[in-house]
Parts: C-alpha cells; structure tokens; sequence
C-alpha cells in the first residue's frame, strides 16, 4: 500500500458573515484507497488532536446518491473525474505531494455557512414551486392503470436521477441552475402524472430560479460535464420548449 | 400566466430572444458577405448591387429599423447576462478548471461577451465609414449611384483598416463558434445527436464566414480591385 503526502489549500470561514481565506495543511501518511472525504476525515482528527476546528464539510450516504458533498476540487465540482461525486473519489487519482486546493461551490444563491457547507435552500424553493405532482392523498393507484411507454420512462427516469447536489451551479460560469431546474421540469413535464400541471410548473420554477439570484444559461455546457449522474443540457432545450408552449 | 414582457424578460425569455436574434444577425450577415462578394465580379457589380438596395427606398428603412432593433436586442441582453453573472458569483473562485467532456467551454464560448463588445464598437465604426461616409457617384443604366467599390478599396489601402477589420472578423468567428449552436439550444433544440451535428454546423459557418469577411481587405489592400476602381490606388 503506498501513502503519500499531500498539500491541502482550504477555504476556512467562521460563519456566514465570515470574510474567510485559505489555510493550508500538510497531510501525510494518506493511503491511496482512501476516498477523498475519508481523506478529510483523517485531516479533521489531526486538527482536532492540535486543538485546531476541524474543516466543516457536508456528507451523508458517502456512496454517490445524496448529493451532499458537493465541494469544489483544484476549480471542478466534485473532483477531476466525470461521473463521480466527491465522494467517490479516491486518493489514488492524485500523487504524492500533490497539491489540492478545496472550495466551496461559490454563488450568490448558495451562501457559505461554514468552510465547505454551503445553504443550498435556494434549491428546495424552486422545487417547492413546482417540482412535484399534485395528488390525491390516501392509498396508492393501482400502477398499471396510466401506461407509459417505454422510451418516455427512460427518459424521464434519466432527468428524474438529478440527485441536487448543486454542481450545475457551483461549475456553471453564470453559476445558472438551469441544469438543476431543466431536469425537473424535463422529467415531471415528460410524465402523464406531471402533463397537467407542466405550464403551471414550468413558469413558477423558471421565475424561482431568477429570484432565487442565479445567472444566465449560457450553454456553456460545463454543468452537464461535473454532473455526477450525468444530466443532459437536453434537460435545459426541454424546459424552454416546456415554457415557450407555456407562454404562446 | 406571466405577460408577454414577462415572459420575454424571463431567463427563459432572455435566451430565447437572444437566439431568435442571433440567427437573424447570422442570416443577414450571410447575405451581406453576398454583396461584399460584388468585389469580385464585373467592374460595376457592387455599385450595381448598392444601387438595386438603394431603390427599395422606403422598404431599405423599414430593413435598416428592423436589422438596428435586433441587434439591439441582441447586445443589450448579452450585457445584462455578463452584469448578471457578476453578481450571481460575487466571489471568485481560487482555481478553476474545465471538466472537459460534453462541456462547450472554449476560447469561444468565454469570450462570447468580449468579442460581442468589440463587435458592437465595430458596427459602429463599420456603418459611420461605409453608410455614412462620403462617396463619389457614378452613372449605372443612366441612374445616378453611389459610388461605393472605390470607397471600400480606398479604406483598404490604408493598413490599419485593412488588417483591423480582418481581424475583428477572426473574433466574429469566435463569436459565430459557440453563438450558432448555442442559438439552436437556446431555442429547445435538444438530443445529442442533433446537438453534436449542430456543433459541427456552427463551427464550419463560423470559420466560412469569418475567412470569407476577412479575405476582401486583406484582398484589397494587397492590390487586389484597383484596376476597375475610378481612385488611383498607391
């Protein structure tokens, strides 16, 4: 097993109303199969055994489905791999005495609460607006009774896999969630459950995400390059398709 | 239901309109590298092709109104999405990087604000030297034209004009690169096969165009055209 040493660059902020800056840490003895939060994990014990805070980060499932860890690795959401969350990173795709340099993902939307924990709640309220199918409550319907082709189910279930980790945002040089709304809307309006309810949806989450203080889309294309799960900008072209029938 | 301002301004809107327009600006620049292309052919061709224009009369107008009100549009949402991506990310990040893959960052795509200004300022100069500027006049069929091949040829003898011009081309090429594709998704064109063909589409307009504007100065003023022009070229 080889171990290495690597030179840590991380944004320290107290609090919300924190300035911040960067503080490095040297970390040896770090075990190529280690993940990267688990490297994160070991650098929190030395700081805490030298009376230091240790660095604030969120996670939760550690397996590449919550979407909690989203944090910016050496200026790319989620670390230099293509479909992979940070937490699924491994130590083994750097070397040693590498350094890295740890972000949160900055936008104006996603305010730093502390270090790397950002408030992604903006996200929650473009949801809150629309991203949901209205139905009675009460026993489930039977499951058969609203055939959904194949293809249509596939497709959906591909934009339904956004697991909203905010990545879209943190790469998007606009810091635009157009990738996170556009995967919303694609999957709820491409479903027969979701059709009613497509231009109510469609307007209220477009203007949710205006207000909520995000950019422009600019297809730059680069949230669909740092998704984890791989969302298409399709996702995008469907919601203004979604929203130009909506208005006309 | 939001009104039809509403919606327009809306980041839906603001991409639409700008896609909208872009391929009416693309549209109409092909077709004026159709007239720039008189240059080449008989000696009165492109006084010819400035006289046809020039007795559409008052529908010249309505097109110059039109063309001004979409470029308009075009740049001004343009700006507001720069000023807007500033105050979206007020803090920068230390480092960053592209992740590559199915990401459309490139020279062309993060320079889409810069070489649009520069575009703007252009088109300003461009008009106040070709539209307004001061022109002879000649006979063509017994109707009096303005004489506007000698004036293009006499601009382009002077070498600030000529490479100038050839080289704010070179960043209309950048600026078609990513913008044509761009348009198309803008508009709701999505599915990667049509996407990727699009890409392809783009950057071949892209570089057609920007060789075929650049080309006539750098033409000009290496002698080319001054045989049939009225002015003595140097």
């Amino acid at each position: 097993m080889s171990e290495m040493t690597i030179n840590l660059k991380i944004w320290r902020q107290k609090s919300i109303d924190d300035q911040g800056g960067f503080q490095t840490y040297q970390l040896s003895e770090v075990s190529e199969h280690m993940s990267f939060l688990e490297m994160l994990d070991v650098l929190n014990e030395k700081l805490i055994k030298e009376d230091i805070d240790p660095v604030e980060f969120d996670y939760d499932c550690r397996e590449g489905i919550c979407g909690s860890c989203n944090m910016v690795v050496n200026g790319s959401a989620h670390g230099p791999k293509r479909l992979t969350a940070v937490c699924q990173l491994h130590m083994r795709t750097y070397n040693d005495g590498d350094t890295i340099v740890i972000e949160p993902p900055r936008a104006a939307a996603f305010p730093v609460i502390r270090d790397l924990v950002v408030d992604r709640s903006a996200l929650d309220r473009i949801i809150e607006v629309g991203g949901y199918v209205s139905v009675k409550t009460g026993a489930a319907p039977e499951a058969n009774l609203i055939p959904v082709e194949q293809e249509v189910s596939n497709t959906a279930f591909d934009y339904a896999t956004c697991i909203g980790c905010g990545a879209c945002v943190a790469a998007c040089p606009n810091s635009s969630a157009a990738l996170f709304t556009g995967a919303k809307v694609a999957h709820l309006n491409s479903l027969p459950q979701g059709y009613p309810e497509r231009k109510r949806r469609t307007i209220a989450m477009v203007d949710q995400m205006a207000k909520e203080g995000f950019g422009d889309c600019s297809n730059y294309g680069e949230c669909e390059a740092v998704c984890p799960v791989g969302i298409s900008i399709s996702s995008i072209a469907e919601m203004r398709k979604s929203y130009l029938k909506a208005v006309l | 239901m939001p009104t039809l301002l509403q919606a327009a301004t809306s980041q839906v809107g603001r991409k639409v309109l700008t896609g909208a327009t872009g391929i009416f600006l693309v549209l109409f620049i092909i077709f004026h590298l159709g007239g720039n292309l008189a240059i080449f052919g008989e000696a009165d061709a492109m006084n010819r092709y400035s006289l046809i224009l020039h007795n559409f009369g008052p529908l010249l107008w309505i097109a110059r109104i039109g063309l001004l009100v979409v470029f308009v549009i075009h740049a001004w949402i343009g700006i507001s999405i720069w000023f807007r991506k500033r105050t979206a990310r007020p803090q920068k990040y230390e480092v960053y990087s592209s992740k590559g893959g199915p990401s459309k960052q490139s020279l062309s795509s993060r320079s889409m604000a810069f070489t649009g200004v520069v575009l703007l300022i252009f088109v300003v100069f461009h008009i106040n030297t070709f539209a307004l500027g001061d022109t002879g006049t000649v006979m063509i069929d017994g109707q009096e034209a303005t004489d506007i091949k000698s004036l293009v040829i006499e601009t382009f003898q002077n070498p600030f004009y000529a490479f100038g011009y050839a080289f704010v081309m070179l960043l209309l090429g950048a600026h078609l690169g990513h913008g044509v594709w761009s348009a198309f998704i803008s508009l709701g064109l999505s599915g990667k096969k049509a996407s990727a063909i699009l890409y392809t589409i783009g950057g071949i307009a892209a570089v057609v165009l920007a060789i075929g504007f650049l080309f006539i100065p750098i033409y000009i003023f290496f002698g080319g055209g001054c045989e049939a022009a009225l002015i003595s070229c140097e």
